[in-house]
């Protein structure tokens, strides 16, 4: 049996002014492409920020399995304030992941990393390139290589693929499924593109006020989901 | 020009100056600091007109009250919403200040405008040497600092979700800012310490595409700046600060004449 890396249980939590996720419970197991679903405001950003830790459950528990630092979490947001004339190239992007106290530069394994990871993601090419001149779904990579760079075990997609043309979502996505099938890697996507999340997750974890419903992707149907919507 | 002591000490102070200026530059420009730099100089200032109240060197005072105010600043400008009139407010306390302790001190013009525009021949060998001490410490934090500094200045977001200690870093920046200002004042003068601060940094930002090479084209910049413009205010006898900041903004507008070319 797969085991779990993490564990929601009766997790609810609460603004001052609003109650978002309530008696939330989802085991989510090592190499599951779970995609998170549900309209504007029903609480997927506020249980992102609750599994990256930067919120505390108002009620009910998020446990990492076996312990927090044994999942370590890369995480590729919509957006970043990345603008054209930001400087960096793709490759000192990346490599910027490799954050630690001491030596200041790049150590050779370390170099042989990003360098890995960017033709991995087929950025090696472009490495060069200045970040502020990429395309979106380049920039896109470049965010997800540097989430990528130290290994992580659990990888969220916060609407990564959101503002992306749809030849540049399939290319990102691909990747991403080729990783997950290829390396393990667990994937948090979340997203409103309920099509996007047939073809490329396992499970779906629905939200929609104060309620969720969780399964298998095959059973995520068009009838589900305007029943979900309109409850 | 050599032979005399004073244009020595001036060049040795300058030639620290344009390095830590360089890369303390760099860091300014990524996290958008140009506005704080500038009412920390404010604050430096008001720093050193203190200073000289007290009978103390101008330095001292500058660094006691850039690096307690780092800190507030710091804390005042989190919002972004309410930074620039919090700076503003802070700018205008200081000058204001700064205009008080000179007037209490009853000293008499040339020492403001020494603390305000700087001076080539106000620096002594022992004033070289607490800049040498300061800019080493300087250095050595940056180093230690320098993959969290870099990843926190070019991807806030990034940083943020790695974990790292970020508001910490940013009070630790800060420090090392107001330390690089009382420093760099000691030639350029209070009211153009953000010359090399930040226009170095600003254009190499068009010439370069890693960090490292960012540094290294803005310590560049500002060595070849501070160098011109001791000798040309040597020879002229006019303002150092003028041509300092003659030659960083030719530098500025060149980088983006050239970018513009490129694109």
């Amino acid at each position: 049996m797969t085991e779990s890396i993490l564990q929601l249980k009766q997790l609810s939590f609460a603004f001052p002014d609003k109650q978002v996720l309530k008696n939330l419970n989802y085991d989510l197991k090592r190499g599951d492409f779970l995609s998170i679903v549900g309209e504007n405001g029903v609480g997927k950003t506020t249980l992102m920020r609750l599994i990256l830790q930067e919120l505390k459950p108002t009620s009910g528990t998020l446990d990492f399995l076996p312990n927090r630092q044994a999942v370590p979490v890369g995480y590729v947001p919509q957006f970043r304030n990345i603008d054209a004339e930001y400087p960096l190239s793709i490759q000192d992007f990346v490599g910027l992941n490799f954050a630690k106290i001491g030596v200041p530069w790049l150590t050779a394994k370390e170099r042989q990393r990003v360098t890995e990871i960017l033709t991995e993601t087929k950025l090696f090419n472009i490495r060069r390139r200045p970040l502020g001149q990429a395309s979106g779904g380049e920039k896109q990579k470049a965010y997800l290589a540097q989430a990528l760079l130290d290994r992580p075990s659990l990888l969220i997609l916060d609407e990564s693929t959101a503002s992306l043309d749809p030849v540049a979502k399939t290319e990102l996505l691909d990747l991403v499924k080729q990783i997950n099938e290829n390396q393990q890697l667990t994937v948090i996507f979340v997203t409103h593109d309920i099509p996007l999340a047939r073809r490329y997750a396992d499970h779906y974890l629905f939200l929609s006020p104060g309620q969720y419903e969780a399964g298998n992707i095959s059973d995520l149907t068009n009838e589900k989901v305007g029943e979900m919507n309109n409850a | 020009m050599l032979s005399y002591p004073f244009m020595q000490n001036a060049y040795m102070a300058g030639t620290l100056i344009a390095i830590i200026s360089g890369i303390m530059g760099v860091f300014v420009i990524a996290r958008n600091m140009s506005f704080l730099t500038h009412t920390l100089s404010e604050i430096g200032f008001a720093g050193a007109a203190f200073g000289i109240f007290m009978g103390w060197q101008p330095l001292n005072g500058m660094l006691l009250f850039t690096t307690i105010s780092s800190i507030g600043v710091g804390e005042l400008g989190a919002k972004s919403s309410r930074r620039e009139n919090s700076i503003t407010a802070i700018s205008a306390l200081a000058i204001g200040l700064g205009i008080l302790f000179l007037s209490l001190a009853d000293s008499n013009a040339s020492y403001a405008t020494g603390i305000l525009f700087g001076s080539v021949i106000g620096i002594s060998r022992a004033n070289v040497v607490q800049m040498v001490i300061l800019s080493v410490s300087v250095l050595v934090v940056v180093m230690v600092i320098y993959r969290y500094l870099k990843f926190d200045s070019f991807d806030p977001i990034g940083a943020q979700v790695k974990g790292l200690w970020t508001r910490t870093l940013s009070v630790i920046f800060l420090v090392l800012l107001a330390f690089s200002v009382s420093v760099a004042a000691q030639i350029v003068g209070s009211l153009l310490i953000f010359i090399l601060l930040t226009l170095p940094a600003a254009a190499a930002k068009y010439f370069a595409h890693t960090v490292g090479m960012m540094i290294s084209v803005a310590v560049a910049f500002s060595l070849i700046g501070v160098w011109l413009g001791l000798y040309l205010s040597y020879v002229t006898n006019w303002p150092v600060s003028f041509f300092i900041a003659v030659i960083e903004v030719i530098f500025y507008f060149s980088a983006l004449v050239y970018q513009r070319m490129r694109a």
